[in-house]
C-alpha cells in the first residue's frame, strides 16, 4: 500500500527510471543461470572444484570430447528427440488446420456439436489418462516405439482452436467459392489455396508444438525403454539419477548446455514470430 | 438479393459437406483411439484391483469404489496435494505481481519505455527451456558444493554451504522460483495482450481528470482486465497440478526432504511405474474431476465474456 502512494505520486522520468532498473534486475534474473551454465561447460572439473569465476574457461573441446564418449548415448538422443518432434510438428500443424477448415468451411450436421466437443476437451492433461494410453499402447504393441510420441500429435485441440481462430480473420468463404467455380477440388483447394494463406499460424504453431514435444519428458519416460531410443529429457533424468558425485561436472554441465543451447538459438532466431504468437492466441479473451 | 445469395449458399452446402466429415476424419480416428479409448479405460481401470506384488500378479478383480477409499482415507494424496498448492503458490503470487507490473510498464503510453521487444524476448525465454534440463541445472547450481554455494561462502555471505535440497523450505521454494521464471514471461504477454485491448480514450480522459497512474491501473485498468485475469488464475491452477518434471528431476523423484516436494503427478507416475493400475485409475479419475471443474469455470467466464462484447 505504501508502495502504491509513493508511486501514485511520481513523476513520470521517476517512473521510467524504477521501471528500467527492476527490468535490468530481471534480465539478470533470467540470464543469470545460463551464463552460469555457459561458464561451467567450459571449465574443466578440478577447475571448478578450486572454486567459482564468471569467466569462461578454455576447456570447452575437453568436455565435449569427453561427453560424446560417455556412456549416455547423446548424440543419439539429440537425433531422436529431433525426428519425433519434427514429425510432431509437422502432423499436428496440417491435420490441425485440416480440422479447423473442416469445422470452418462446412456446414455439416455434427459440425456444432464437434466444435463444443473439442472446445470442452482441450483442457484435459496428457498425464490424467496416460494409465488407458499406456496399456493401450502395451495391447496394439507399440511399446517402445516412436508411434505412440508422434500420431496422437494429428489430434491437438489447442492448436486447432488456434487455427480455426486464426481463420475466421484470414480466411474469406468467398474465395473458396471462386476456386470451386474454377473447378478446384475440395482437397486441393485446401492444399494450394488455404495451407499458403495459413502460413504465419502454421509457422508459429510448429515452433510450439516442436518446442512442446522437444521437451516432452512424463510420456516418454513411461513408453520408451531401449536406451538407444530414448530422448534427450530422458537421458537427462538419467544422468540425475545416476551417482552424481563420480562425473567429472565438465562434462554435466555440457551436457545440460547441449540440450538447452540449441533451443535458445532457434528461439533469439524467431523470437519476433514466438512472441508475438503468443498475443494472439490470447487476444480473444 | 441476399436472401437470394443464402438460398444459392446453402445447395452448394448441401453438395460439398460430406467434405467436412472427410476433413475431420483423421482428427476423429486419432483422437479416438489415443484419446478417448484411453480416457474410458482409465476410468474403467480404476475400478479394479490390478497391481503387482513382488513377482505375483493380483487381480484385475471388480472392488468398485475400493481403490478411490483406500486412496482418500491415506494421508499421503493429501500431503502431496498440500505439496502441490504450496508450490503453485510459491510460484505464482511472484508471477502475477510481476507480469502485472511489467505489462502495465509495457503498454503505459506516457512511459515510452525503450528496447521492449528486448526485454519479452528475454523474459520469455525460460518458459522454451526443457524443464528436465532446467531442473538439472538447477540441482547442479544449488548443490552443497555447487557455484551457488561457493559464491555464498566466498563473499562471506554464509558461513559454511547451505544445502538447499535438504530443507523443505528451500527445496519448495526453489521449485516455487523455477515455475515462477519459467511462466512469468508468458503470463506478462497474455496480460499486455488484455491491457493493448483497453480503449485508450479511457486512459486520456483520466489522465485529462488529474488520476494518478496507480489510480488509473486500479480503477480502470484491473477492472477492465478481469476477464484474462480469471483465465490466466485458472489455467495457471491446471498447469500447477500437472507439475511435474522440474520436482522429478531436481530430487531424482524422491520428492525430497520426506517427500515434502512430492507432487500428484510425481504420486501418478510412481503408481504407473510399479503397475499399480487400479491405484492409478482412481487418481487419474479424481485429477480429472479437479481439471475438468477448473475447465467448466474457464469455459462458462470465456463464453459469458463473449456474449458480453
Amino acid at each position: 500500500m505504501d508502495n502504491r502512494r509513493i508511486k501514485t505520486g511520481a513523476s513520470v522520468t521517476t517512473r521510467r527510471v524504477i521501471a528500467y532498473i527492476v527490468l535490468v534486475l530481471i534480465t539478470f534474473l533470467c540470464l543469470f543461470w545460463f551464463y552460469i551454465l555457459f561458464v561451467n561447460a567450459t571449465r574443466s572439473h578440478s577447475d571448478m572444484s578450486r572454486g567459482f569465476t564468471l569467466i569462461p574457461g578454455g576447456n570447452a573441446l575437453a568436455n565435449w570430447d569427453s561427453l560424446m564418449h560417455s556412456s549416455q548415448p547423446v548424440l543419439l538422443g539429440m537425433r531422436n528427440s529431433l525426428i519425433i518432434s519434427l514429425s510432431a510438428a509437422v502432423l499436428t500443424t496440417y491435420f490441425s488446420t485440416m480440422t479447423a477448415y473442416a469445422i470452418h468451411a462446412y456446414e455439416f450436421k455434427i459440425r456444432n456439436a464437434m466444435f463444443t466437443f473439442i472446445l470442452a476437451v482441450m483442457m484435459i492433461p496428457t498425464q490424467v489418462v496416460a494409465l488407458g494410453f499406456i496399456r493401450l499402447m502395451g495391447k496394439m504393441n507399440l511399446m517402445d516405439t516412436y508411434i505412440p510420441l508422434i500420431i496422437p500429435a494429428i489430434a491437438a485441440p489447442a492448436t486447432f482452436f488456434y487455427m480455426k481462430q486464426y481463420m475466421e480473420s484470414t480466411l474469406p468463404m468467398a474465395l473458396l467459392e471462386a476456386a470451386r467455380i474454377d473447378g478446384s477440388g475440395e482437397f486441393r483447394t485446401f492444399n494450394s489455396i488455404v495451407l499458403p494463406l495459413m502460413k504465419p499460424a502454421i509457422a508459429v504453431q510448429a515452433i510450439f508444438a516442436f518446442v512442446a514435444n522437444w521437451n516432452n519428458y512424463f510420456t516418454p519416460a513411461l513408453v520408451l525403454t531401449t536406451d538407444k531410443k530414448k530422448t534427450l529429457p530422458i537421458l537427462i533424468a538419467q544422468l540425475r539419477s545416476a551417482d552424481f558425485l563420480k562425473f567429472d561436472m565438465g562434462q554435466v554441465y555440457m551436457m545440460i548446455a547441449f540440450s538447452i543451447f540449441p533451443v535458445i538459438l532457434v528461439y533469439l532466431i524467431l523470437s519476433k514470430h514466438i512472441v508475438g504468437g503468443v498475443a494472439v492466441g490470447a487476444v480473444k479473451g | 438479393m441476399e436472401g437470394a445469395s443464402k438460398k444459392r449458399g446453402s445447395s452448394n452446402v448441401v453438395k460439398y459437406n460430406k467434405w467436412g466429415y472427410i476433413f475431420l476424419l483423421p482428427f476423429i480416428i486419432v483422437y479416438g483411439t489415443f484419446q478417448l479409448i484411453p480416457f474410458v479405460s482409465t476410468i474403467y481401470y480404476s475400478f479394479f484391483e490390478n497391481y503387482r506384488s513382488g513377482l505375483k500378479q493380483i487381480g484385475p478383480n471388480f472392488i468398485g469404489l475400493e481403490n478411490y477409499h483406500s486412496l482418500l482415507s491415506n494421508a499421503d494424496i493429501w500431503k502431496y496435494t498440500e505439496n502441490t498448492f504450496v508450490m503453485w503458490i510459491l510460484g505464482f503470487i511472484p508471477q502475477i505481481v510481476i507480469s502485472l507490473l511489467l505489462a502495465a510498464w509495457f503498454s503505459d503510453p506516457s512511459l515510452r519505455l525503450k528496447g521492449q521487444r528486448f526485454f519479452k524476448t528475454v523474459i520469455y525465454l525460460p518458459n522454451l527451456i526443457m524443464a528436465a534440463a532446467f531442473a538439472m541445472l538447477f540441482f547442479t547450481l544449488f548443490a552443497d558444493s555447487g557455484p551457488i554455494n561457493a559464491m555464498l561462502t566466498s563473499s562471506g555471505i554464509l558461513a559454511e554451504p547451505y544445502k538447499f535440497l535438504a530443507n523443505t523450505g528451500s527445496a519448495r521454494a526453489l521449485v516455487g522460483f523455477m515455475n515462477f521464471l519459467m511462466w512469468f514471461g508468458n503470463t506478462t504477454i497474455l496480460l499486455l495482450a488484455g491491457m493493448m485491448g483497453i480503449d485508450i480514450s479511457l486512459y486520456e480522459a483520466a489522465e485529462v481528470d488529474g488520476a494518478t497512474a496507480g489510480e488509473i491501473f486500479w480503477r480502470i485498468t484491473m477492472p477492465l482486465l478481469r476477464p484474462i485475469f480469471v483465465f490466466v488464475l485458472i489455467t495457471s491452477l491446471i498447469g500447477g497440478l500437472q507439475m511435474f518434471d522440474v520436482p522429478q528431476i531436481l530430487t531424482n523423484g524422491k520428492g525430497a526432504p520426506d517427500r515434502t516436494t512430492m507432487t500428484l503427478i510425481m504420486f501418478l507416475n510412481n503408481h504407473l511405474f510399479s503397475k499399480n493400475y487400479g491405484m492409478s485409475g482412481a487418481l487419474s479419475v479424481i485429477l480429472l474431476i479437479i481439471t475438468g471443474i477448473l475447465s467448466f469455470a474457464v469455459y462458462k467466464f470465456t463464453t459469458n465474456q463473449e456474449n458480453y462484447g
